[in-house]
C-alpha cells in the first residue's frame, strides 16, 4: 500500500472482569479508507473502536495516530469523532444545537457555526429541521443528526458503531449508500463496526473480520468472500458447505468419500482440513458415477434462487440454483476444482463455539435482520 | 374494563379527600378570615370590657337570687365575624417568617451542593453498587427523625461529643447548639436524602453514551457537567429543591430541639397558636394560609422554570 | 486519583449521615446517664425499655394504627387508581392534583387543618382521628404506586381474559389484580412506614390516651435525659436494617435472571463489543 497509515494498533490486549476481550490486535488503518470491523457480537469489534475513540484504555499495546502514541490522550482531545450506536443525541438540545455542540466548545464565531451547521445539515439532507427537538425525529433522521454532529468537528477519522442497527431494512440500505457517498465526498477515513456481513461487503474498502478477540482476516470484500482463510470466515461471510477432508498431496483432497482435484497446495501429507464450497458454486446435474449423488430433502423458494438441501451419505449439502428439482428425487452434485477452498482446521474450540452460535442464530432468526442470508 | 363502572371506583376516594383534605383546608381559610367576638342578645358586638361587665353583673344577680347552675343563661354569647385582622397580624411575625425562609433556603442550597456530586457519582456506578448506595442513602430516613435530631443534640451540646473531640486538640469549646447554624444543620441532615433521591433518579437516565458523545465532540469533564449533565437534570434539581425546602421552611421540631426556643420558625408560630400558650386558632390559620400561599407561589415558579426549559430546548 | 477523591467524598457524606445514628447506638450501651461520658458497658437501658409501660403501650398503638390505616388506604387507593386510570384527561388531572395535596402541603398545615375539622365535627381526638388522618396522608402513596403498574399493563390482557370466557369481574380478579399486585404491595409497605414514622400530623390529631411512639419519643426528648430512647433507636435501626437487607436479598433472588441480564448490559455499557 502506498497510502499513509493514519492509525496503527500494536499488540492491543484488553480484559474485562477476568475475561479477555482483545487478545493481541495488530492493525494498520490508512488515510481515506473505509474500514469495517466485522464479527459476531462479543468478538471485540466495538471495544477496538472504543479504544481508538479513547473511551477505553488498553491493558497493553499501543495506539498510534499519524505515528504518535495516543494511549493516554482523552477522547475530547483526539482528532476522531464517533457516531454512537443509539445516536446519543443530547435530548435537551434541538437539531441545530446538537450539530453545533462541538463548534461551540471550540468557541467559534456564530457566523462560522451557522455556516458549518448548514453545510452539515445539507450533507445529510436535513435542511429545515434546525429548530426541531431531536426527540421528535424518526430513527433515520436522528441517525443523520448524529452523523452531521460528528462530522461538524471535521475529524480525520469518523468512527461508526453499528450506526444502522436500529433502522429497518429499506432505510438501512439507503443509508449505506449515503454513508459511502459522504465518505467519498469528504475524503476522510471511516471506521465502521457491524455484524452484518452484507453491509460490510457493500460499503468497505477493507474488511477486518474478528472473532473471539482475534483478527481472523483482513482484506478487500472480494478477498474475504472468495478466499476466506478459515472456516469461520467462510461461514460468517455468505453461506458455505463446510466438510471435513484430508489433504493427500498438493492439488489432491479427499472428502465426502471421494478424491477430488483442487487448486490448493502447501499442506502436510494427510493433513486434516476443512473443505469449503459455496452453495452458489454447485451445479445440480443428473446423477452419475462422476459426481456425488444425493437425495433432495427440501426445496425452498428464496426469491432470486431456490435453496435446495441434498443429503449424500451423512453430509447435508446446501445448494443455490435457479431451477428446482423434485423433493425426493436423486440428483448429482457437481463443482469444479476452482470451487473447492481448502482451509486449515481451526485451532481453538472457541471458534467452533462461535460458529455453533452463529448457526443457531441463523436457524432461529431466519430472515429477521436480513443480514445473514 | 367497563369504563363507567371503573371510573366510579374512584368515588369513595374522592369523597374521602374532599372531606379530609379539601374541607380542612377550606376551614383554614375560613378561620384565617374570621374571629369570635362577644355579643349581646340582639347580636350587637360588644367589646371585651363590656362583655365582662355584663357577665359580672349577671353573676351577682344570679348569686343573690340563688339561681341554680343550669338555669343561668347569660345574655352574652359569641359570634363569628369576618375580619382581615388575622392576616394583618401575620405582619407582626414577618421577621420570624423571613428568617425561616432564609434558613430553609440556606439548607436547600447546601443540600444541593452536597447532594448533586453524590447523586452523579452514584448514577455512574455499576448497577449493583448503585442499589447498595441507594439503600445506604435511604436507611437513615427510616429512622424516626426525632431520634436523629435528638442524636445531634448529643453531638452539638456545650460538653457534647464534638466539643470534647475538639478539646483534645485544645480547641473550643464552641457554642453550637441553640444557634441558627444548628437548626440549619438539622435541616440539612434530615432532608439531604430528599435531595439525593430525585437527582439520582433523573441522572441515572442519562446514558453513558450521551456523556461520551460530548467528550467525543471536545468537551472536558467540567464542560460535560455544565453543558450536558446539568441541563438534563433540571427536573431532578427542581423536585429536590421542593422536597427539601417545603419541610425545612415549615418544620417546628428541629428548631425546638436544636434551636432551643430562641430560633423560632414559622412552624413554631403555628404550633404556638394551636397547641401552645398563645392559643389563637384564627391567627394560626392565618399564618398557615400565608405559608401555603407562599409555597404555592414558589412551586409555580419552579414549575414555570421547568416549562421554560423544555420550550427553550425546542425553540433555541 | 479521581476515583480516590470520589471515594473520599462519598465516604464523608455517609459519615455525616451515619455518625448521629452510631452515637445513639453507642450510648444505648453506656452505663452513665450522661450522653457524653463513657463509664462502662451495660444492657440496663434495654431492660428498662422493656419494662417501660408508656413506650410499649405507644408502640402497640402505633402498630395498630399503622395496620388499620394502611389496609384502608390500600383498598381506597387501589380502587381510586383504577378509577383514575379510566378517567378522561381533564378529570384525571384534577383528581391527581387533589392527590398531590397531602404530599405537597406542609405537614404542619395538614395537621392543624385536620385538627380544626375534627374539632368542628366534634369528634374527640383519639384513635379514630389518628386513623382517619393517617389514611388521608397514606392514600396518595398507594395511588402513585399502583397507577404506573396499570399504565405498564397491556390493555389487551384484560380483553384476552374476556375473550377466553372470563366475566369482567373474574377477569379483573384473575388478570388485572395480579398484574398490579407489586404496586399495591409497595403502596401498602410505604403506607405502613409513613404511618409508623409520622410525628407532625399525629401530634395535632392525637388525644391524651392515644399516644403513638413518635409522640412518646418527643415527650421523652423534651425531658432531655432518657437513655431508653437510645436503646429504642438502636433496636429500631437493627430492625430496619434487617428488613432492608431481607427485602434486597429476596428481590435479587426473585429476579436473578433479569438482574444478571441487566448487570451484563451495564457492563456492556461500560465498553464491550
Amino acid at each position: 500500500m502506498d497510502k499513509n497509515k493514519i492509525i496503527e494498533l500494536k499488540g492491543i490486549f484488553k480484559e474485562y472482569n477476568g475475561e479477555q476481550v482483545l487478545k493481541g490486535i495488530d492493525l494498520d488503518i490508512h488515510d481515506k479508507e473505509f474500514v469495517t470491523f466485522l464479527g459476531p457480537s462479543g468478538c471485540g469489534k466495538t471495544t477496538t473502536l472504543r479504544i481508538i475513540g479513547g473511551f477505553v484504555t488498553p491493558d497493553s499495546g499501543d495506539v498510534l495516530f499519524n505515528g504518535r502514541r495516543v494511549n493516554d490522550v482523552p477522547p475530547y482531545k483526539r482528532a476522531v469523532n464517533t457516531v454512537f450506536q443509539k445516536y446519543a443525541l443530547f435530548p435537551h438540545l434541538n437539531v441545530y444545537e446538537n450539530v453545533a455542540f462541538g463548534l461551540r466548545l471550540k468557541k467559534e464565531k456564530e457566523s462560522v457555526i451557522a455556516a458549518k451547521v448548514a453545510e452539515m445539515l445539507d450533507l445529510v439532507n436535513l435542511r429545515g429541521f434546525e429548530k426541531r427537538s431531536v426527540s421528535l425525529l424518526s430513527g433515520g433522521q436522528q441517525q443523520r443528526v448524529a452523523i452531521a454532529r460528528a462530522l461538524c468537528n471535521e475529524p480525520k477519522v469518523l468512527l461508526l458503531d453499528e450506526p444502522l442497527g436500529a433502522l429497518d431494512l429499506q432505510l438501512r440500505k439507503e443509508m449505506q449508500i449515503e454513508l459511502k457517498k459522504i465518505q467519498q465526498r469528504l475524503e476522510i477515513t471511516f471506521i465502521y463496526v457491524t455484524h452484518d456481513q452484507e453491509e460490510a461487503l457493500t460499503m468497505s474498502d477493507t474488511v477486518v473480520v474478528m472473532n473471539g478477540g482475534v483478527i481472523q482476516q483482513i482484506g478487500t470484500p472480494q478477498d474475504i468472500y472468495n478466499e476466506p482463510v478459515n472456516a469461520f470466515v467462510a461461514k460468517f461471510i455468505g453461506e458455505s458447505n463446510i466438510l471435513p477432508g484430508i489433504m493427500h498431496e498438493d492439488y489432491k483432497v479427499e472428502f465426502a468419500g471421494d478424491n477430488f482435484e483442487c487448486v490448493d497446495k502447501g499442506f502436510r501429507h494427510l493433513e486434516p482440513v476443512d473443505v469449503v464450497i459455496r452453495p452458489e458454486d454447485i451445479t445440480i446435474c443428473p446423477p452419475s458415477d462422476k459426481v456425488i449423488n444425493g437425495l433432495v430433502e427440501s426445496v425452498l423458494f428464496k426469491g432470486v434462487h431456490y435453496e435446495i438441501m441434498v443429503r449424500a451419505y451423512s453430509d447435508l449439502w446446501k445448494i443455490h440454483s435457479t431451477k428446482a428439482p423434485e423433493v425426493g428425487s436423486v440428483v448429482g452434485i457437481d463443482f469444479t476444482p476452482e470451487d473447492i477452498h481448502i482451509m486449515r482446521k481451526m485451532e481453538s474450540s472457541e471458534d467452533y463455539a462461535a460458529l455453533e452460535h452463529l448457526n443457531e442464530q441463523r436457524a432461529g432468526t431466519g430472515e429477521e435482520a436480513g443480514t445473514v442470508e | 374494563m367497563n369504563n363507567l363502572r371503573s371510573r366510579l371506583a374512584a368515588t369513595p376516594y374522592l369523597a374521602w379527600m374532599i372531606i379530609f383534605m379539601v374541607v380542612p383546608l377550606a376551614l383554614i381559610v375560613v378561620f384565617a378570615f374570621t374571629t369570635t367576638v362577644p355579643c349581646d342578645a340582639e347580636g350587637n358586638i360588644l367589646t371585651d370590657e363590656e362583655a365582662y361587665l355584663i357577665q359580672e353583673e349577671e353573676t351577682l344577680i344570679w348569686e343573690e337570687q340563688g339561681t341554680p347552675e343550669e338555669e343561668r343563661v347569660s345574655a352574652v354569647s359569641e359570634k363569628t365575624i369576618f375580619t382581615v385582622q388575622n392576616i394583618l397580624e401575620v405582619n407582626k411575625y414577618m421577621p420570624t417568617m423571613l428568617s425561616s425562609i432564609w434558613m430553609a433556603l440556606v439548607a436547600t442550597v447546601i443540600c444541593l451542593l452536597i447532594g448533586y456530586p453524590l447523586a452523579y457519582m452514584i448514577s455512574r456506578m455499576h448497577f449493583v453498587s448503585q442499589k447498595m448506595m441507594l439503600m445506604l442513602v435511604m436507611l437513615p430516613m427510616w429512622m424516626n427523625f426525632l431520634l436523629r435530631t435528638y442524636a445531634w443534640m448529643t453531638l452539638l451540646e456545650r460538653n457534647g461529643l464534638i466539643n470534647r473531640f475538639l478539646g483534645l486538640f485544645g480547641v473550643g469549646p464552641f457554642n453550637m447548639i441553640n444557634t441558627q447554624g444548628a437548626v440549619i444543620l438539622g435541616m440539612i441532615y434530615n432532608y439531604l436524602p430528599f435531595m439525593i433521591l430525585p437527582l439520582y433518579s433523573v441522572m441515572t437516565k442519562i446514558e453513558n453514551t450521551t456523556i461520551e458523545a460530548a467528550q467525543d465532540l471536545g468537551a472536558n469533564r467540567l464542560t460535560v457537567m455544565w453543558r450536558v449533565v446539568v441541563p438534563l437534570s433540571v427536573p431532578g434539581i427542581n423536585s429536590g429543591i421542593t422536597a427539601v425546602f417545603i419541610p425545612s421552611v415549615s418544620t417546628f421540631i428541629i428548631s425546638r430541639m436544636l434551636g432551643g426556643g430562641t430560633n423560632m420558625l414559622i412552624g413554631d408560630l403555628i404550633d404556638l397558636q394551636f397547641l401552645g400558650n398563645a392559643y389563637n386558632p384564627n391567627l394560626g390559620s392565618a399564618i398557615s394560609l400565608v405559608l401555603m400561599v407562599f409555597i404555592l407561589l414558589c412551586m409555580s415558579i419552579t414549575n414555570a422554570f421547568d416549562m421554560e426549559d423544555k420550550e427553550g430546548g425546542m425553540l433555541l | 486519583m479521581r476515583k480516590l477523591t470520589n471515594r473520599i467524598y462519598i465516604g464523608l457524606v455517609f459519615l455525616f449521615l451515619y455518625i448521629p445514628i452510631f452515637v445513639l447506638i453507642a450510648n444505648s450501651f453506656n452505663a452513665s446517664k450522661s450522653r457524653t461520658v463513657w463509664t462502662g458497658f451495660t444492657f440496663d437501658w434495654y431492660v428498662k425499655l422493656f419494662h417501660n409501660e408508656t413506650i410499649l403501650g405507644s408502640l402497640l398503638n402505633t402498630l395498630i394504627i399503622a395496620l388499620v390505616a394502611s389496609v384502608a388506604a390500600t383498598l381506597l387507593g387501589t380502587l381510586a387508581a383504577i378509577g383514575i386510570y379510566n378517567m378522561k384527561k381533564v378529570t384525571r388531572t384534577i383528581v391527581m392534583n387533589i392527590s398531590y395535596l397531602p404530599i405537597i402541603n406542609p405537614e404542619i398545615v395538614t395537621g392543624v387543618s385536620l385538627m380544626l375539622l375534627f374539632v368542628a365535627m366534634k369528634i374527640e381526638l383519639g384513635y379514630v382521628t389518628l386513623i382517619l388522618a393517617h389514611i388521608t396522608f397514606c392514600v396518595p402513596y398507594v395511588i402513585l404506586n399502583v397507577l404506573p403498574k396499570l399504565r405498564q399493563m397491556d390493555r389487551n390482557l384484560y380483553e384476552a381474559a374476556l375473550d377466553l370466557g372470563c366475566t369482567p369481574t373474574l377477569a379483573f380478579r384473575k388478570v388485572v389484580i395480579p398484574e398490579i399486585m407489586p404496586g399495591i404491595m409497595t403502596g401498602f409497605l410505604m403506607s405502613i412506614t409513613y404511618s409508623i414514622d409520622d410525628f407532625v400530623i399525629s401530634y395535632f390529631t392525637h388525644g391524651a390516651t392515644s399516644q403513638t411512639l413518635p409522640i412518646t419519643i418527643f415527650s421523652m426528648t423534651r425531658r432531655k435525659v432518657s437513655p431508653e430512647v437510645n436503646a429504642l433507636s438502636a433496636i429500631l435501626f437493627v430492625v430496619i436494617l434487617a428488613i432492608m437487607i431481607i427485602m434486597n436479598v429476596s428481590e435479587m433472588r426473585k429476579l436473578p435472571e433479569d438482574q444478571r441480564r441487566r448487570a451484563a448490559k451495564a457492563a456492556k455499557k461500560g465498553g464491550r463489543a
